[in-house]
C-alpha cells in the first residue's frame, strides 16, 4: 500500500478556481467602507537637504483628509539596520525619498494634491558609483548611524567574510588559476500586481493590515516594534493577506509604504490605501541587489579544484533592506557550489545615493552563481578540460559536508549535468562546431529544505475535521501564486486519507495561524509539507479512536436494520478484534479500514459516517477533531564564521544552453534549454515544472534583457515598454528533466523548488555565447550592444 | 463636464454618466464594480486590463470610457454561464495557466478573441497570439497548453 494515490500526481488547481472568474480579490480590488486612498511625494533630488516644505495649498483642496511629513509624525528609525525613517526630513539620499504623504477621498485628489505641495530643497554632493563610493573624501550618503554616531566612511558596518581552509595551500597545490571579474545590475521583480495594502484601525487602536507580504508573522513583528516606538504599545495588530498577485523578493521586507499606509489610517482614523503605479514599482521597490566580483580559481592537473577566492561589492543603495545581506546567500555557492577544499569571499556593502534593494528569487545567488560559473568555464579552459568534464570532476555528492558544514544529504548534480550532456548532444556539439553556435552549462546549489536566518525556521499548521468530514487547514504560510493550495491539499489528503476535495485552506492570515518563518528561501513546500504530515497522524489519530469506538455499534446498527427489513437475514460472525486497536487500522481515500485486511466486507467504512457519529453525541462524549503541529528542523543557524547546516536538504540542478548568435546583429537566440533539477520529489509534477519555467524565463530575462537603467541615481525606464520582460514570442524551447533521487527529510522526499531553475540560468547562456563566437560578456544582461562591442575589440 | 455613456457589459446595458477623462477600465472597475479586469501597467503594455469591445481585444487602460458607447463589452466576469466555467477557463485550471492569477482575466479574454479569428492554431500561434499579455509567473508555457487544449473544446 504504499503506491500514493494524490502525491506524485497533477491534481488540477480548482482550488483557485477564482482566479479565472475575476473573482479573486487582489488588494487592488479590496475595498472598505470609508476607505481614503494614499499618495507618496518623493523627492526630487538624489541628495539634498529639505529646506522648508509647504503644504498649505495641498491641504486646502477639498477631499484632502490628510497630509504628513517627516514633521508631523514620530522620528522613528526603522528598516534592517535602521537606516531610514518612515518620512524623511531634513535630508533626502535617494530619488525614491518619501518627503510627504497624502490621504484623500480619490487617489485622483491625493495626487492632485501632492502637486500643490511645495518642497524647497538645497541641493547637496551626490556619489553614484560604489567604488567611488569607498573612496576617501566621497560625499558622504550618511552622516550619522542608527544610534546618532557620526560616520566617517558610506562602507556598511556589515563585513561579510568567509574563509574555510587555507587559500594559499590551494594555490601552491595548483597546476592552473585563473581569475576573472564579472558583474550584475539591477533588476526589477515585475509583480503583475502592484505593491499595495490597506491599514484600519479599530477606536481602541488596534490594527488590521490587509497585505501581500510572504512573512506575516515577521511583518507583524515589525509592526508590533514600530509601535512600540510611536505610542502603540500593546496594540493589536493583525496581518492577513489578499490574494497576492506575484511576490519574487518583493513582499519579504515589510516596505516604507506600508509604514505611511498605517500613519495615514491613524492620522485619519478611516481605512486608507495605498496602492502602488507601475512607475513607483520600478522606482520606488527595492529590487535585485546588483554586485561585482573579483574571482580566482584554480584546480590541480586532474581538473580538481584547488580553490575558490572571491571579493564582492554591492551597491547598498541610500538604505538598507535585504539586499544586504545577499552576501549570507552567497557564500552557499562560493563555498558549495562544487567540491572545493580552500575557500575565501569578502563581500563589502557600500553606501550610494542611487536605489536600495532587496530580496529577488535566489536572493544573491543568481549574482554569485554567475562570478562561480564563469570562472567555472575559464578555469575548465585554462586547463583544457571539457567544461562538462570539469563539473562531473568537482560535482557535490550525497554524504558530503562543505565547507560551509552544509550536509549534503541527497545529491542528484551528476545525473543532472549527465541529462543536459546528453539532451544538448554536448560531446558531439562540441566535436563538430558549427559557426555561431555554441553550447553552455551552469549549476547550482540552493537550500531546499528550510533557511535558517531566524532562531526559529518553523511552520506551524492547524489542521480540524468538521462532522461533515470537511477537512479545515490553517496554515501559516502565504500563497504569492506557486500553488501552495493544491499541494497541501494533496499533501494533506495523502497522509489523512482524505480527498483534495475534502480540504479547504486558510493561509496568510496571523489571527488563523501559529509561527511561521514565511513563505521564502524555496520552503513552504518542505516546511508546510512536514507539519502537515506530523499533524495528519495526530488528527488521524483521533479519527481512529473514534472509529474503533463508534465502527461496531455502526456495524451492529447496520445488521438490526437489516435484520428489521428482512428476516431471514444472518448476522455474520465478525472478528471485531480487527478494528478494536486504533493502531491496528488505517485511512486512505475517505475509508476507515483494517491495516490486516483493508477490503473486508463490513469492516471498510466510509470516514465522514465515523465523525458524523461521533462528533456530537450529547454531554460528556461530544468532542472535536483537530490538532495543531509545530515542524521546527534541526537545523543551525550560521555561525560566527558563516558556517552550519541551516537546511535540511540541498537543491541541485544544472542548466545547459544551445545558443546562435548574429554576429551582425548581436542577437542571441535560445535554440535549445535543457532545465535539470534534483527536486526531491515532485508532488505535483506539473506545478513543480510551472515553477521551473518561470524561473527559466525570468533567468533568461536576467542573462540577456533585463536591466533598470539608473543614471545619476533616478531610475530611466519605470515601465513595461522600455524594461524588456520576456512575452511569449521570445520563445524558449525548454526541456525540463526532472530528477527524483528523494531525500528523507522531505515530505514525501519533497526538496523546495521555487527558486532553484532561475539561478543558473544566465552563466549557461553567458558560456554558450563564449563557446558561440569566443568572446565572453562578463556583465549581465548580455544586450546585443554589448556583444558587437566585444566582437569588434576581439578584431 | 460629465457625459453620457450607453454601452453593453456582459449583455447587461448601462447607461452611465462619466467624466470624459475616464478610461474604460477606471469605468469597468470602479463605475461598474467589475473588478476580474485588472490595472498592471497603466500604458497599453502588459495586457492585463484586456476585455473585448465588440469582440475585438483592447487595453482598457488605455480605451477612454466614452469610445465604449454603443459598442458591447465582455470582460472576464461574462465568460461564466450559469454554473458553468468557459472551456478556456476549464482548461486553465486543468493545465496550471496561471500562478499568482493577476494577468489571468486579461489573457484569457485575449486567447478568446483569438480563438474566435483562429479555431485550430498552431503553438506558434498562440504565442503570437498572446504576444501582449505579458506574465511574470509561468514562463507562458502552460499558459499555451491551456489555450491550445481549450481549442479542442470550443
Amino acid at each position: 500500500m504504499s503506491e500514493y494515490l494524490y502525491v506524485g500526481k497533477s491534481i488540477p488547481r480548482t482550488i483557485e478556481t477564482d482566479k479565472v472568474t475575476g473573482r479573486a480579490i487582489y488588494i487592488d480590488d479590496l475595498k472598505r467602507p470609508g476607505m481614503l486612498y494614499g499618495k507618496i511625494l518623493y523627492s526630487k533630488y538624489a541628495h539634498a537637504k529639505i529646506k522648508n516644505i509647504d503644504k498649505s495649498k495641498a491641504e486646502k483642496l477639498p477631499g484632502v483628509r490628510a497630509i504628513l511629513t517627516g514633521y508631523d509624525i514620530p522620528d522613528v528609525r526603522v528598516g534592517f539596520i535602521k537606516d531610514q525613517t518612515v518620512l524623511k526630513k531634513d535630508v533626502v539620499r535617494q530619488f525614491r525619498d518619501e518627503v510627504a504623504a497624502v490621504a484623500a477621498i480619490s487617489p485622483e485628489i491625493a495626487e492632485e494634491a501632492l502637486g500643490l505641495i511645495k518642497v524647497e530643497y538645497e541641493v547637496l554632493p551626490t556619489v553614484f558609483d560604489p567604488v567611488e563610493a569607498m573612496k576617501e573624501g566621497a560625499p558622504l550618503v550618511h552622516e550619522v548611524d542608527a544610534r546618532g554616531r557620526p560616520l566617517k566612511s558610506n562602507i556598511l558596518p556589515l563585513p561579510w567574510k568567509f574563509y574555510a581552509g587555507d587559500i594559499e595551500t590551494g594555490r601552491k597545490a595548483s597546476a592552473y588559476t585563473v581569475k576573472d571579474s564579472v558583474s550584475t545590475t539591477w533588476v526589477n521583480q515585475c509583480c503583475m500586481g502592484p505593491s499595495g495594502c490597506v491599514a484600519e484601525f479599530d477606536m481602541n487602536n488596534n490594527l488590521t493590515l490587509y497585505d501581500q507580504t510572504n512573512v506575516i508573522h515577521l511583518g507583524k513583528q515589525r509592526i508590533m516594534e514600530y509601535f512600540a516606538q510611536i505610542g502603540l504599545k500593546g496594540k493589536k495588530v493583525r496581518v492577513v493577506n489578499a490574494i497576492v498577485g506575484g511576490s519574487f523578493g518583493t513582499k519579504l521586507d515589510t516596505d516604507i509604504y506600508e509604514f505611511i499606509c498605517m500613519q495615514l489610517a491613524l492620522k485619519t482614523r478611516k481605512p486608507v490605501k495605498i496602492l502602488f503605479s507601475r512607475e513607483e514599482e520600478f522606482f520606488a521597490l527595492p529590487p535585485r541587489q546588483p554586485a561585482i566580483f573579483d574571482i580566482e580559481q584554480g584546480c590541480d592537473k586532474e581538473g580538481r579544484l584547488t580553490f575558490r577566492k572571491c571579493e564582492a561589492l554591492l551597491d547598498n543603495g541610500a538604505y538598507t533592506s535585504w539586499g544586504a545581506t545577499t552576501p549570507s546567500v552567497m557564500m552557499m555557492p562560493m563555498s558549495s557550489l562544487y567540491r572545493v577544499p580552500n575557500v575565501s569571499f569578502e563581500a563589502t556593502c557600500v553606501y550610494t545615493n542611487n536605489i536600495y534593494c532587496q530580496a529577488m528569487r535566489g536572493y544573491g545567488n543568481p549574482q554569485a552563481n554567475f562570478a562561480v560559473e564563469t570562472s567555472m568555464d575559464t578555469l575548465a579552459e585554462e586547463a583544457g578540460i571539457d567544461p562538462a568534464e570539469f563539473r562531473l570532476i568537482n560535482r557535490n555528492q550525497s554524504g558530503d559536508e562543505t565547507p560551509q558544514r552544509l550536509k549534503i544529504t541527497s545529491c542528484g548534480l551528476e545525473e543532472c549535468i549527465n541529462s543536459v550532456k546528453e539532451k544538448l548532444d554536448w560531446d558531439k556539439k562540441k566535436k563538430d562546431k558549427k559557426k555561431a553556435r555554441g553550447v553552455g552549462m551552469a549549476s547550482l546549489i540552493h537550500v531546499a529544505g528550510g533557511a535558517r536566518v531566524y532562531m526559529s525556521d518553523g511552520h506551524g499548521i492547524m489542521i480540524k475535521v468538521d462532522q461533515n468530514g470537511c477537512v479545515d487547514v490553517f496554515e501559516s504560510g502565504t500563497d504569492q501564486g506557486q500553488g501552495s493550495p493544491t499541494v497541501i491539499s494533496q499533501i494533506v489528503a495523502e497522509a489523512l486519507g482524505f480527498k483534495p476535495e475534502d480540504i479547504s485552506l486558510t493561509m496568510g492570515d496571523t489571527g488563523l495561524s501559529l509561527w511561521d518563518a514565511g513563505t521564502h528561501a524555496s520552503r513552504h513546500t518542505f516546511m508546510a509539507g512536514n507539519a502537515a504530515i506530523r499533524c495528519c497522524e495526530k488528527v488521524k489519530k483521533q479519527i481512529l479512536d473514534m472509529a474503533v469506538q463508534y465502527m461496531p455499534k455502526l456495524i451492529k446498527g447496520g445488521f438490526k436494520r437489516k435484520k428489521r427489513k428482512d428476516p431471514d437475514f444472518v448476522q455474520p460472525d465478525l472478528d471485531y478484534s480487527l478494528i478494536s486497536n486504533p493502531e491496528d487500522m488505517d485511512i486512505r481515500d475517505r475509508m476507515v479500514f483494517p491495516k490486516s485486511d483493508p477490503d473486508h466486507p463490513y469492516f471498510k467504512m466510509d470516514v465522514r459516517e465515523i465523525v458524523r457519529s461521533g462528533l456530537h453525541v450529547g454531554v460528556g462524549d461530544s468532542r472535536v477533531v483537530v490538532a495543531e503541529e509545530f515542524y521546527d528542523p534541526p537545523t543551525e543557524m550560521l555561525d560566527r564564521e558563516m558556517k552550519g547546516n541551516l537546511s535540511m536538504t540541498y537543491a541541485f540542478g544544472t542548466t545547459g544552453v544551445e545558443v546562435e548568435v548574429d554576429e551582425e546583429t548581436g542577437e542571441v537566440t535560445i535554440l535549445k534549454l535543457i532545465a535539470a533539477h534534483d527536486v526531491g520529489k515532485a508532488i505535483n509534477p506539473t506545478l513543480l515544472l510551472g515553477q521551473v519555467y518561470g524561473a527559466v524565463y525570468t533567468g533568461v530575462g536576467y542573462g540577456l534583457t533585463e536591466e533598470i537603467k539608473v543614471v545619476n541615481g533616478r531610475v530611466m525606464n519605470p515601465n513595461f515598454r522600455d524594461y524588456k520582460m520576456l512575452t511569449a514570442k521570445d520563445v524558449i524551447p525548454i526541456t525540463p528533466v526532472v530528477v527524483e533521487p528523494g531525500d528523507e527529510a522531505g515530505p514525501f522526499g519533497a526538496k523546495g523548488i521555487g527558486e532553484p531553475g532561475l539561478v543558473p540560468t544566465a552563466p549557461a547562456i553567458a558560456n554558450a555565447i563564449y563557446d558561440a563566437i569566443g568572446v565572453r560578456i562578463t556583465d549581465l544582461p548580455i544586450t546585443p550592444e554589448k556583444i558587437l562591442t566585444a566582437l569588434n575589440d576581439k578584431q | 463636464m460629465k457625459r453620457s455613456v450607453l454601452l453593453t457589459v456582459n449583455g447587461e446595458r448601462h447607461e452611465v454618466l462619466i467624466e470624459p477623462n475616464l478610461t474604460l477600465l477606471e469605468l469597468l472597475r470602479e463605475g461598474l464594480n467589475l473588478k476580474g479586469a485588472k490595472e498592471a501597467c497603466g500604458i497599453g503594455a502588459c495586457g492585463a486590463c484586456t476585455v473585448l469591445m465588440d469582440e475585438k481585444p483592447v487595453n482598457a487602460c488605455i480605451v477612454l470610457a466614452l469610445e465604449a458607447e454603443g459598442k458591447e463589452i465582455e470582460t472576464i466576469e461574462g465568460l461564466v454561464k450559469g454554473n458553468d466555467l468557459h472551456p478556456l477557463q476549464r482548461s486553465f485550471i486543468d493545465h496550471y495557466s496561471f500562478q499568482c492569477g493577476f494577468c489571468t482575466p486579461g489573457t484569457i479574454m485575449t486567447a478568446k478573441a483569438f480563438l474566435h479569428r483562429n479555431p485550430k492554431p498552431s503553438r506558434d500561434e498562440v504565442k503570437n497570439g498572446i504576444a501582449g499579455n505579458i506574465c511574470r509567473c509561468t514562463g507562458y508555457e502552460n499558459i499555451v497548453d491551456g489555450i491550445l487544449n481549450a481549442a479542442k473544446e470550443i
